[in-house]
């Protein structure tokens, strides 16, 4: 069945570890692996014939084949070929300073997710002071300036929708518009068309001459097959767009054709998709990408991810728990920061080995245990919360009974808190002992590794299989949530 | 033009380099055989099926001696369309009969129901569409505007309602006006999110229980998908036990060979497939048709 890209990958060198010296046979069968890999993550054939044989050649050298630790070496020769195909350095969205207001412009097939990634950006870039106007020029598909103004006043940002009728005229009113309003950025939605339709080709031409966009971006849906090539070589021959916003990379596609796109068209991913919500834009890391393909781990994205989360309030907290202990109230408040961070699977998925662990697990982090967890929590008072020490027979049957569940199932999470309480003591102790205003970087190897053995034996709720995640990581990432 | 023709039109890029390699020096070797194969995965077939159709297909041709271009496609034509299952009733056809539609954002729903409700109401029947989808902004408004133009009327609740409850609502009112095809959309979902799929397993049990009349659950996949298509359609599946499929927009360049996969890998039907962006452009499927369309039959290249 289906595998993703990473998988494959980490299966092969898994087999390539094992050895001391590798034959030209093993880069063989390797190289085959990965060629079939690719091939199933949607990259163009084409694209993955020259990574193939590029990375074969890289391969074959003296250097990889007499080393020590040839296996090693060959992933990174993967790594950096992949990373050097999805573009070397992260792009960012580049405007003109000289003018106002600024234009992008949106293009794609239909379905791709133009007047959704429009609102996000719309909201991105709000965010960071700008004003932006949503152009709704999709005179098309029914409905549709609909959908961007009740988008657009989700997120308060207004939408100009000219007379609905005429595309042309619906976006050169809204440079007007920004004019008039003081918008800054004009973001311009346009309808769906195929690279095949000439007439509806040629308004997205007469749309970019109309409104000159500093900035067109291509909305690209992550899971578009070997097809993907056709369409954006026709794309850029024709309105020639600056980048691409892929989209719905929050599904388990492993997003092949952004490397399709970058080799075919030479054009730099700008953007990822990743959700519903308007905050899902971000921006495209290829290094980080590269990685995730080859079962690396995506452990940036997850200290992003907790650094967005961590508000003012729970360094508080943080430092209150540090103080007075640890209570059931803050475990709970644990559990819904992981569940903010997008659920155990999306973190598991983005830890190293990670990927591989969810298949093995039936690819279903079991959020369950989570629920379970956070339905014994609430089914004891405040007073029980603040000091579980006093839960005794009886009360634990009380809280089996209101749960749902079994009494061992609350010895189990009395266990878990007990056991994290601890380690927050010793936390503390650690703490106390260095130099006041030095607290993260004073943590010695010695209290790290101890740090590591505790947290090996924390775990929490359904995370009692990530032993062999990258533990590094984990400490630093508790370093900064307590 | 009819539908073999647009067909043929839209698949013509497949067909062309298909040509490519049955053209090459006529001789058949090792290398017409590799390239065989990697030309089905370009066609999105997915490297498993593109394998298993090679060497059936080159075991045949020793067999039965097949060295002509001709002969060769031709063979290949058949054995593709033994990949895909066949419907054992047509959820448009045999009434009464209510349909939900299902699949990933952006991948054709609303417009399906719209051109489909434009058809029913055509031929007659007495139509009606739910909209299901209380999620997307303007969802709803889409589907009205559809719905006015077939001139079949849409029962619907606000933005943000409970999906299941439409279902009731409209199944209610399909028995009261006695309507025959009663077509379902829902919102667009990922297949990888629990929580949106255990709602749409809840809209669906909620319609089964309620319907009085046969419910098809169809999923709706855009042609230009590729291997991730099988991802989705097995935890579709998984979830929601479908009963086919419908592909939409071949009329681009893609090849919709994951089609193929699907309707093999989940033994699944193909009841639609829109060739283009008129509602007379979703036809019916036509495993050889589709299969001598995809790979060309060496007339009138």
């Amino acid at each position: 069945m289906f595998n993703s890209l990473s998988d494959r990958l980490q299966g092969t060198f898994d087999k390539l570890r094992g050895k001391g010296r590798l034959t030209e046979d093993d880069i063989n069968s390797a190289m085959r692996e990965i060629r079939m890999a690719l091939l199933e993550a949607d990259v163009n054939y084409r694209v993955v014939k020259t990574f193939v044989s590029a990375c074969k050649e890289k391969c074959m050298t003296s250097e990889v084949l007499d080393s020590l630790t040839p296996a090693q070496n060959v992933v990174m020769i993967v790594l950096d070929q992949l990373t050097k195909l999805l573009g070397s350095t992260e792009s960012k969205l580049v405007l003109a300073q000289n003018r106002t207001p600024n234009v992008i412009m949106l293009v794609g097939l239909q379905g791709s997710g133009k007047t959704t990634a429009a609102a996000k950006l719309a909201y991105l870039l709000k965010g960071q002071g700008h004003s932006p106007l949503l152009a709704a020029c999709d005179t098309h598909r029914p409905a549709a300036a609909d959908q961007l103004q009740t988008l657009g006043n989700e997120i308060g940002v207004p939408v100009f929708r000219g007379d609905g009728r005429d595309a042309v005229a619906v976006a050169s009113g809204s440079i007007q518009e920004a004019v008039d309003h003081l918008n800054d950025i004009v973001i311009v939605d346009t309808a769906g068309r195929l690279q095949v339709d000439e007439e509806m080709m040629q308004e997205a031409v007469d749309i970019k001459s109309a409104v000159k966009p500093d900035q067109i971006l291509m909305v690209v849906d992550a899971m578009t097959g070997q097809d993907i090539v056709n369409v954006v070589r026709e794309f850029a021959e024709r309105v020639d767009f600056d980048g691409v916003i892929m989209s719905k990379l929050d599904g388990d596609a492993r997003g092949g054709g952004a490397l399709s796109v970058r080799e075919v068209t030479g054009k730099p991913i700008k953007f990822v998709s990743m959700g519903e919500k308007p905050d899902s834009l971000e921006v495209f890391h290829p290094d980080r990408m590269a990685k995730r393909i080859l079962g690396m781990g995506d452990v940036y994205g997850i200290i992003e991810q907790a650094q967005k989360v961590a508000d003012e309030k729970q360094v508080e907290d943080a430092e209150r728990m540090l103080l007075e202990g640890f209570t059931m109230d803050d475990y709970l408040g644990q559990l819904q920061q992981i569940r903010k961070m997008g659920g155990l699977q999306k973190m598991i998925g983005m830890l190293p080995g990670g990927e591989r662990m969810l298949q093995q697990a039936g690819n279903q982090a079991d959020e369950s245990q989570l629920t379970k967890v956070e339905s014994i929590i609430r089914s004891m008072t405040k007073e029980e919360r603040k000091k579980p020490k006093k839960i005794n027979g009886q009360r634990r049957k009380r809280i089996a009974a209101g749960s749902g569940h079994t009494v061992q199932d609350v010895n189990q999470v009395l266990k878990q808190w007990d056991q994290m309480n601890k380690m927050m003591g010793k936390m503390r102790q650690m703490t106390q002992v260095s130099p006041k205003g030095k607290k993260k970087g004073s943590t010695s190897r010695k209290q790290m590794r101890q740090m590591r053995g505790m947290m090996k034996n924390m775990g929490i709720g359904g995370m009692n299989g990530l032993g062999n995640m990258d533990m590094d990581q984990i400490a630093k990432l508790g370093g900064k949530k307590f | 033009m009819g539908l073999r023709d647009r067909l043929r039109k839209g698949l013509s890029r497949s067909r062309e380099t298909l040509s490519e390699i049955f053209y090459m020096g006529g001789e058949v070797d090792e290398d017409f055989w590799e390239d065989l194969e990697d030309h089905l995965v370009m066609d999105d077939m997915g490297a498993e099926v593109a394998m298993r159709v090679t060497d059936d297909l080159r075991e045949q041709a020793a067999r039965e001696g097949l060295r002509t271009a001709r002969q060769l496609r031709a063979a290949l034509a058949e054995r593709i369309s033994h990949e895909f299952a066949t419907a054992e009733r047509d959820p448009f056809e045999d009434l009464p009969s209510c349909v939900l539609f299902v699949g990933i954002n952006g991948a054709g729903k609303t417009t399906t129901v719209g051109k489909l409700a434009g058809v029913a109401r055509g031929e007659g029947r007495s139509c009606l569409i739910g909209g299901a989808d209380t999620f997307r902004a303007a969802a709803i408004e889409q589907l009205e505007v559809w719905g006015q133009r077939s001139g079949v009327e849409v029962v619907t609740r606000e933005r943000g309602a409970d999906p299941a409850s439409v279902c009731y609502d409209v199944l209610e009112r399909a028995e009261r006006d006695s309507a025959d095809l009663v077509l379902i959309d829902t919102a667009g979902r990922l297949h990888t999110s629990p929580e949106l799929m255990r709602e749409l397993q809840k809209v669906v049990r909620v319609t089964r229980k309620r319907a009085t009349m046969p419910v098809s659950v169809v999923l709706v996949i855009d042609a230009t998908t590729g291997q991730n298509g099988l991802a989705q359609a097995t935890e579709f599946n998984e979830a929601l036990d479908l009963d086919g499929l419908i592909v939409t927009k071949l009329d681009g360049t893609a090849k919709g060979g994951i089609a193929v996969a699907i309707s093999h890998t989940l033994g699944l039907p193909i009841y639609r497939i829109g060739v283009g962006e008129g509602i007379d452009d979703l036809q019916s499927f036509d495993a050889a048709e589709f299969s001598r369309a995809l790979v060309g039959d060496g007339e009138g290249e």
